[in-house]
């Protein structure tokens, strides 16, 4: 297995009273896709934004744990939560693009950093969209409401505004979920070709779409990481009977 | 099964419940009862505008239209010269609205230019800011106090504002614009900053969510994403300030010091279009000059407010449509 970027110790979340995660512990493997699944309510998401801390902009969450990336821990008093969602960044279920045009919404995390170079942010804006293949779809519609684009374009359009910001690792909540089949298959070889350069944990309610694109897979049920393993042993031979009757469909 | 057998069976079947005819003539009772009420309102304010502008244009006959704007007085030498005043009531009566235009733009646009700054900012604070529970409290609390009659305002202005101000600047008019103008704007933030904190309410929250994804910071958020977002929101509340500060009466007529100067020094006495109108018309002659030239005025602060609300009417609804993406 490859160097640990993240790990997770005795991680429980709560939001008020009720408890979202239970003593969650997890190492997630660096340049590699690790994937998350399990039935609708059971902590995926809330434990995706553990990673990047975006929980602390619900109200009354309270968590309890250690989560170490390369070392260092991010819920330490002291840290820089900003600087932190620079280095792991964030696509959302739903495109959630800015209404403003193509180019603005590339340039936003950039300019953020202080890069003001009009050639600098061109070129950033060329390399993100190549990167997120939808270069030849978007270069001649830089300057339109990035709304006016289809929504399989729009997603990946979010995944190149969260490229250029430059993170180590990407957090993916169902990037998919909402998109047809091909925009889907466009998502997933992305996927591929970003695991090279990056660290990539998805969320994804689609077996055969875990297996596909992750290396390894974890599955959570009501607030527990049940089985966590490399994803060809997680759907051929997982070693709960949990994981068993929920990858081969029988219940969830 | 057969055609024929398909169709006869529909008397039975339970997609065949009728609606009952006491349901229907409910139906159409309420409707109606609505109708007439939007009716109603709707012919109040026809009536309104008519009586308005018929009067109003009396006026043009017995007062010509450049006389609104100056009174051409001969000297005995035969030299013609222009005088922008209002002087109703004197022997040689001069009918100038630029004093009173002046005066109302002077008192109406500080207020408008402070309540933008203090109400766009209490508007942010609200939406962006404040945790949940105070909001539920301050909203209210804030719209409430839009609800202060102004007369209290005004008052309180003239009783304590204005000393205040006075011992402060040294004003050469202890009652003028500037004193005006702030008590204008105790009226118009919390109009803004109520109508700012829907407008930045209604950006859904994805777009907080990528923004602080993508490693922005609160301010950088909402100052490049969330107030952009909203920009004709807030835009239609400032203008809707600025027309309700044009349209206010008691607080410029008890604060302004109700001296028609022809000014643009803000710590001088000046006297509205409204001011003018309430002071004078209680004292006119119905039917005389001064009257229909009351009327005039009616007309021209009708037509600036229905267009600057027309303009923000426009902007929200637009804003409405962008909205729903
Ligand atoms: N903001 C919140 N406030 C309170 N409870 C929440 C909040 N967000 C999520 N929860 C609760 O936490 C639990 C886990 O939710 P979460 O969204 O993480 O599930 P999920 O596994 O992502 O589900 P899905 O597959 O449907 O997206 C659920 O019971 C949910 O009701
Ligand atoms: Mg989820």
């Amino acid at each position: 297995m490859k160097e640990t970027k993240i790990a997770v110790k005795d991680l429980s979340l709560y939001y008020g009273d009720k408890q979202a995660l239970k003593d969650i512990n997890i190492d997630i493997p660096e340049k590699r896709v690790t994937a998350f699944i399990g039935p609708s309510g059971c902590g995926k998401s809330t434990f995706l934004r553990v990673l990047n801390r975006m929980n602390d902009l619900i109200d009354h969450v309270k968590i309890d744990g250690e989560v170490y990336i390369d070392g260092v821990n991010i819920y330490d008093k002291s840290l820089d939560i900003v600087n932190l969602r620079k280095n792991v960044g964030m696509v959302f279920q739903k495109s959630n693009l800015f209404p403003k045009t193509v180019y603005e919404n590339i340039v936003y995390g950039p300019r953020l950093n202080g890069i003001r170079d009009k050639k600098l942010l061109d070129e950033i804006v060329e390399k993100t969209l190549n990167q997120a293949a939808i270069w030849d779809e978007a270069k001649d519609r830089l300057n339109e409401n990035a709304l006016s684009l289809s929504g399989g374009q729009q997603q990946r359009l979010c995944i190149a505004r969260a490229l250029a910001v430059e993170p180590e690792i990407i957090l993916m909540d169902e990037p998919a979920s909402a998109l047809d089949p091909i925009s889907t298959a466009k998502i997933e070889e992305l996927i591929h070709e970003l695991k090279l350069n990056y660290t990539i944990v998805i969320v994804t309610h689609n077996m055969q779409q875990a297996a596909r694109v992750s290396d390894q897979t974890a599955f959570f049920y009501l607030g527990e990481l049940i089985e966590y393993d490399r994803t060809t042993k997680i759907f051929t031979n997982p070693a709960k009977k949990q994981t068993e009757d929920y990858v081969t469909g029988r219940f969830g | 099964m057969e055609e024929k057998d398909f169709f006869s069976k529909s008397a039975d079947s339970k997609y065949a419940k009728r609606i009952g005819k006491f349901t229907r003539v409910k139906e159409s009772a309420i409707k109606f009862f609505f109708a007439v009420n939007g009716a109603m309102a709707l012919i109040f304010i026809i009536l309104i505008f008519i009586f308005l502008f018929k009067e109003g244009f009396k006026a043009l006959e017995h007062i010509g239209l450049l006389d609104f704007l100056f009174f051409d007085r001969a000297d005995a030498s035969g030299i013609h010269q222009k005088v922008f005043e209002w002087y109703p009531t004197s022997e040689e009566a001069r009918y100038s609205l630029v004093p009173l235009l002046l005066g109302t733009l002077l008192t109406a646009i500080p207020a408008t230019i402070i309540s933008t700054l203090l109400g766009v900012g209490t508007g942010i604070y609200l939406s962006e800011v404040a945790n949940p529970k105070l909001k539920e409290f301050l909203k209210p609390a804030i719209e409430l106090f839009a609800g202060i009659p102004t007369v209290v305002l005004g008052f309180i202005m003239l009783a304590v504002g204005a000393s205040f101000f006075n011992d402060l600047l040294n004003p050469t008019n202890r009652l003028n614009a500037f004193v005006a103008s702030i008590g204008l704007s105790f009226v118009i933030i919390p109009i803004i900053a109520s109508l700012t904190e829907d407008a930045l309410h209604s950006i859904p929250n994805d777009l907080r969510m990528a923004s602080y994804g993508l490693g922005a910071t609160k301010w950088q958020t909402v100052s490049r994403v969330i107030l952009p977002a909203a920009f004709s929101g807030v835009s239609a509340s400032i203008i809707l300030g600025f027309g309700r500060a044009i349209g206010e009466t008691m607080i410029v007529l008890m604060c302004a010091g109700n001296a028609a100067n022809i000014t643009a020094d803000i710590f001088l006495s000046v006297r509205t279009m409204t001011a003018t109108i309430a002071a004078e018309m209680g004292e006119v002659s119905q039917g005389s000059d001064h009257y229909y030239a009351l009327f005039f005025i009616g007309i021209v602060l009708f037509t600036i407010t229905f267009f600057l609300n027309l303009a923000a009417e426009i902007i929200i609804s637009k804003m409405r449509k962008k909205n729903t993406f």
